[in-house]
């Protein structure tokens, strides 16, 4: 019913405009279409400042809106983001002022030289020195951008610093997988085929000793304080992306081809949520390449904590190998395996007790 | 009749007076069919196209409603939607599947059938053989196949929206490995091949196309078009077809290697996959980045293939209407080529975050930052354009003027987008959105309704209803502006692309007020483009008539044929030209048509 009463409303309201149209053309018929026209060009000469206006305005509050809403309220969560923001203000400085120049030329030309009986237009079919003026001022306000740029891009696609810790992620439709190369600091080997999701879930190669104190699990991953992080992205079926908004960080997760991403995490999650007054506050990880009909609650989380925490939180996690064997744990055969779960949640308190202890 | 312009060049002028007679004294009997269906006359290939690019727009556009729908109410349910689309829309709320299938339609239309077919197969067809003096394309013929192989395209494509495992879903680029597993996704089973099949029928017309506006403007010109003394619509035009012929080719090699691995155990693209419920896939060694390589090699010419018709267009109805020449005509010219040549050395810039070599992203910084040299030339010269003339506002002179104001907008977040370091964070999130749709899409249909509503009476022989046209252009703009404008904001908080739904997510879910405002003004917009056709169709039939031969007071030879020019457009022998195409008020005079020979008082410039 209401739609067919909204359907009947856009009806009516296409009909009005209709006649005015069609009214407005026969009185402009009838009272000369030269006149009309003109008086037609004033109105919307008028239209244009108007527009400019408005539209200026609205750009402002538009920012009164949703700047607070945006990251850049935010502190980058990062060391390296921090220099993705300040790139961002330069370019926008820079994008911002041509963009008000320009836009008001336009819509004040358009106002100012409107159509009159007075005025003789001025032929000016070129000009080489305004030509030669407005390539090279582009020209060096993009080399500047880019020289900051380029100097950001190699810093973040280099080699990540000597102590960096390295996690490695995999992403499946969907949803991300996170294995921490455990005590010996290496990474097993693993081949895609010995995929099982049971048992197996990155295809782990077991023969490979390596592999043996590797800690695997899905949902949170842990990092430290401070400390860089070099990530390690796999993909399991189709392309996905560790999205890091916080982090000012991104990069795609291809199967076959494995990539890599390093930051350094400057607040702990605990500090984030006093620093954004959102007690829900996370970091999450978000698909950003497309990956299915489930893309959209491709979710992971970050929990940045400081290191007696991270160390804690560690002790507890069961390498995957000894969750699949359990007669093959060297801890001797005592704690159930459902504890990885449980300690997870409380490395908190863990690390207060490590605390203590000092 | 292609021999007319080589009878010029020898000068032997003598010969074709009964030539051209011939073409309009006897002219071959046409029926229904000849006449309106497998037309060979270029003007009636042009409206083909325009025609069926708009049903495409309406379609792509009610698309982007109905998606629209559900971002900005992702609560509701709307019993009517499961009246459409049946299981799409179970309940009457738009199933994920579905939602990514009309995101993924939406962007495949709109952007080839729509800003390709639609703009430079409308206006390259009716423009060329028009302003550069020609009676028809190089070959009627292949322009002609040209049409219909887009129309077989638009077939194939509407019939995979009605297939059982539903069109395919996995977005517009069609990246593998999900594009080629139908085990990944539903969409990517017979909806895809059957995208794929569509796609290839359009990159033959595309094809057909091309080659036919390159020879027409190089080979067909009339007597005295020189080259430069062309309007930037042809040059625009030119480059364009330019571009389409060299990157579409790469484009159906990226197919076909996506076609083999879809259908014949090749491993192009694959390795290393395991799927949920079928398992470790035997694939190995592919790689799913070479599918990039060979799409976006297409896939940014792509974007000037879309943007260089409205600007060709935009420069010609902007001159006209000021009353002044297009300042800088070689800049401008100039600043196409450069734009061409940057076309195809900037691809990469779509791949920084797929774990691209850093040297080899960094070239891809500097070249594409570099295209915002020629754009920032073609910007400041369409101003100084407008600077001390006298300007018309007819409804197409507002598009245009429009189309400078959206390009500024979106050509500006190029340079934040292009800029790798800060494409990291920015990459596919709602900032790339606005950034495309305001300088690609919106800123390209600006550029082709200014077309449309200047060439309209040189189309049909009557005018558009201007009160329609200035509502039209008024509420688009602001409109346009109100949607995009604001998604700049989401991209800024890191909102990625293509989520059905953001309410789970901490991080997004702050604008679900905003985007509720956006989806309402998409409606609303859309319904203002619904009373553009509906001036269209009306004023074909029943517009205002034409009644001067150059009811805008223009210079070019398009405006020199008949009211309403049949097959081979002048009667009696082609016009020869004396001058270039935008001597307005030079020597006081209002204009001065590129027919008229130089007289011996005439200023130089």
């Amino acid at each position: 019913m209401t739609m067919f009463l909204t359907t009947a409303v856009i009806v009516l309201i296409f009909v009005v405009i209709f006649q005015i149209a069609k009214a407005s053309e026969y009185v402009s018929v009838l009272k000369g279409e030269e006149v009309s026209r003109k008086q037609n060009n004033k109105i919307n000469g008028f239209l244009m400042i108007g527009f400019l206006v408005l539209g200026l305005i609205g750009v402002w509050y538009c920012n009164e809106l949703y700047y607070g809403k945006t990251l850049l309220v935010q502190d980058a969560a990062s060391v390296e983001g921090a220099r993705v923001d300040s790139m961002l203000w330069v370019t926008l400085a820079v994008t911002g002022i041509v963009f008000i120049i320009t836009q008001i030329i336009l819509f004040w030309f358009a106002y100012k030289y409107q159509e009159s009986d007075t005025r003789k237009v001025f032929f000016f079919p070129h000009n080489n020195k305004l030509e030669i003026i407005w390539t090279v001022i582009p020209a060096i306000a993009l080399t500047v951008l880019v020289v900051i740029g380029l100097r950001n891009w190699f810093l973040f696609t280099g080699e990540a610093p000597q102590n960096a810790m390295v996690v490695e992620v995999t992403g499946k439709q969907f949803g991300w997988i996170y294995r921490y190369p455990g005590k010996d600091g290496s990474f097993g080997k693993k081949y895609y085929k010995n995929i099982d999701n049971a048992s197996n879930s990155l295809g782990l190669i077991w023969e490979d000793e390596l592999a043996h104190d590797d800690v695997v699990m899905e949902q949170t991953m842990y990092l430290v304080k401070g400390k860089p992080v070099k990530l390690i992205i796999g993909s399991r079926d189709v392309i996905h992306d560790v999205g890091l908004s916080h982090f000012r960080m991104k990069m795609d997760a291809v199967p076959g081809i494995p990539t890599t991403l390093w930051f350094t995490p400057k607040y702990t999650t605990k500090e984030m949520k006093e620093m954004t007054n959102n007690p829900d506050f996370q970091y999450e990880i978000s698909c950003d390449q497309m990956c299915g009909n489930g893309h959209y609650s491709m979710k992971g989380v970050i929990e940045v904590v400081e290191q007696e925490e991270y160390d804690a939180w560690m002790v507890k996690q069961k390498p995957y190998y000894v969750q699949q064997f359990p007669d093959k744990d060297p801890a001797a055969p005592k704690p159930a395996t459902d504890s990885v779960k449980t300690a997870s949640a409380k490395p908190v308190e863990a690390a207060k007790k490590a605390v203590a202890k000092l | 009749m292609s021999n007319e312009a080589v009878v010029h060049a020898h000068g032997a002028v003598t010969t074709h007076e009964g030539h051209g007679d011939h073409h309009h004294e006897h002219h071959h009997h046409e029926t229904f069919i000849t006449k309106y269906v497998f037309s060979q006359d270029h003007k009636m290939i042009a409206k083909q196209f325009l025609i069926t690019g708009m049903v495409w727009a309406v379609l792509g556009g009610l698309m982007s409603v109905l998606f629209r729908l559900q971002l900005g109410y992702p609560d509701a349910t709307f019993p009517w939607l499961e009246d459409i689309l049946g299981k799409w829309a179970k309940g009457g709320r738009i199933t994920p599947e579905a939602y990514y299938a009309l995101v993924t339609t939406h962007g495949t239309v709109l952007v080839f059938f729509v800003l390709t077919a639609g703009l430079s197969g409308t206006f390259a067809n009716f423009l060329i053989p028009l302003q550069v003096g020609a009676r028809d394309m190089a070959s009627p013929f292949m322009n002609m196949l040209s049409y219909w192989f887009f129309f077989a395209a638009s077939i194939v494509m509407l019939s995979s929206m009605f297939v059982e495992t539903g069109p395919f879903s996995g977005g517009w680029t069609a990246y593998p490995p999900l594009s080629a597993l139908g085990d990944a996704s539903p969409g990517s089973k017979i909806g895809m091949d059957m995208w794929l099949i569509s796609m290839a029928l359009f990159v033959v017309s595309s094809l057909l196309g091309g080659l036919n506006y390159i020879a027409t403007v190089l080979n067909m010109r009339t007597k005295g078009m020189s080259m430069t003394r062309m309007p930037l619509t042809i040059w625009a035009l030119f480059f364009t077809a330019v571009l389409g012929v060299l990157s579409f080719p790469v484009l159906f090699s990226g197919f076909i290697l996506l076609i083999f691995d879809r259908n014949f155990g090749t491993s192009f693209y694959l390795s290393d996959i395991f799927i949920n419920g079928v398992g470790a896939l035997p694939n190995e060694g592919g790689s799913a980045i070479l599918y990039q390589h060979l799409f976006w090699f297409l896939g940014h010419p792509e974007v000037y293939i879309i943007l260089l018709p409205a600007m060709g267009m935009v420069s010609e109805i902007l001159s006209v209407n000021s009353r002044k020449p297009i300042f800088g005509y070689m800049a401008m010219i100039g600043s196409l080529f450069a734009i061409a040549i940057l076309a195809f050395l900037v691809w990469a810039h779509h791949m920084f975050v797929t774990g691209l070599n850093p040297f080899l992203g960094s070239i891809f910084v500097l070249l594409t930052l570099l295209i915002a040299v020629p754009s920032a030339i073609k910007v400041f010269n369409w101003l100084t354009t407008l600077w001390r003339g006298n300007i018309r506002f007819t409804p197409g002179m507002m598009f245009a003027i429009g189309f400078v104001s959206l390009f500024i907008s979106g050509g500006l977040t190029g340079i934040w987008l292009g800029n790798s370091a800060l494409d990291i964070h920015l990459h596919d999130t709602y900032f790339v959105i606005a950034h495309f749709h305001i300088v690609m899409g919106v800123a390209s249909m600006f550029g082709m309704f200014a077309g449309i509503y200047h060439w309209f009476p040189k189309m049909y022989g009557r005018y558009l209803n201007n009160t329609m046209g200035y509502i039209h252009f008024w509420v688009t703009i602001a409109g346009a502006y109100l949607i995009f404008w604001p998604m700049h904001y989401e991209g800024l908080a890191g909102m990625p692309r293509r989520y059905y739904d953001y309410s789970i997510w901490e991080s997004f879910k702050q604008f679900a007020e905003l985007n509720r405002f956006i989806s309402t003004v998409a409606m609303i917009v859309f319904a203002v483009q619904l009373l553009f056709l509906f001036n269209f169709f009306y004023s074909i039939f029943k517009g205002r008539k034409v009644t001067t031969l150059n009811p805008w007071g223009a210079t070019t030879l398009e405006w020199t044929t008949p009211i309403k020019p049949g097959h081979g457009n002048w009667v009696g022998e082609i016009p020869e030209v004396h001058r270039w195409a935008y001597d307005y008020g030079k020597d006081g005079k209002e204009f001065i048509a590129q027919t008229t020979p130089v007289g011996a008082d005439e200023s130089h410039h």
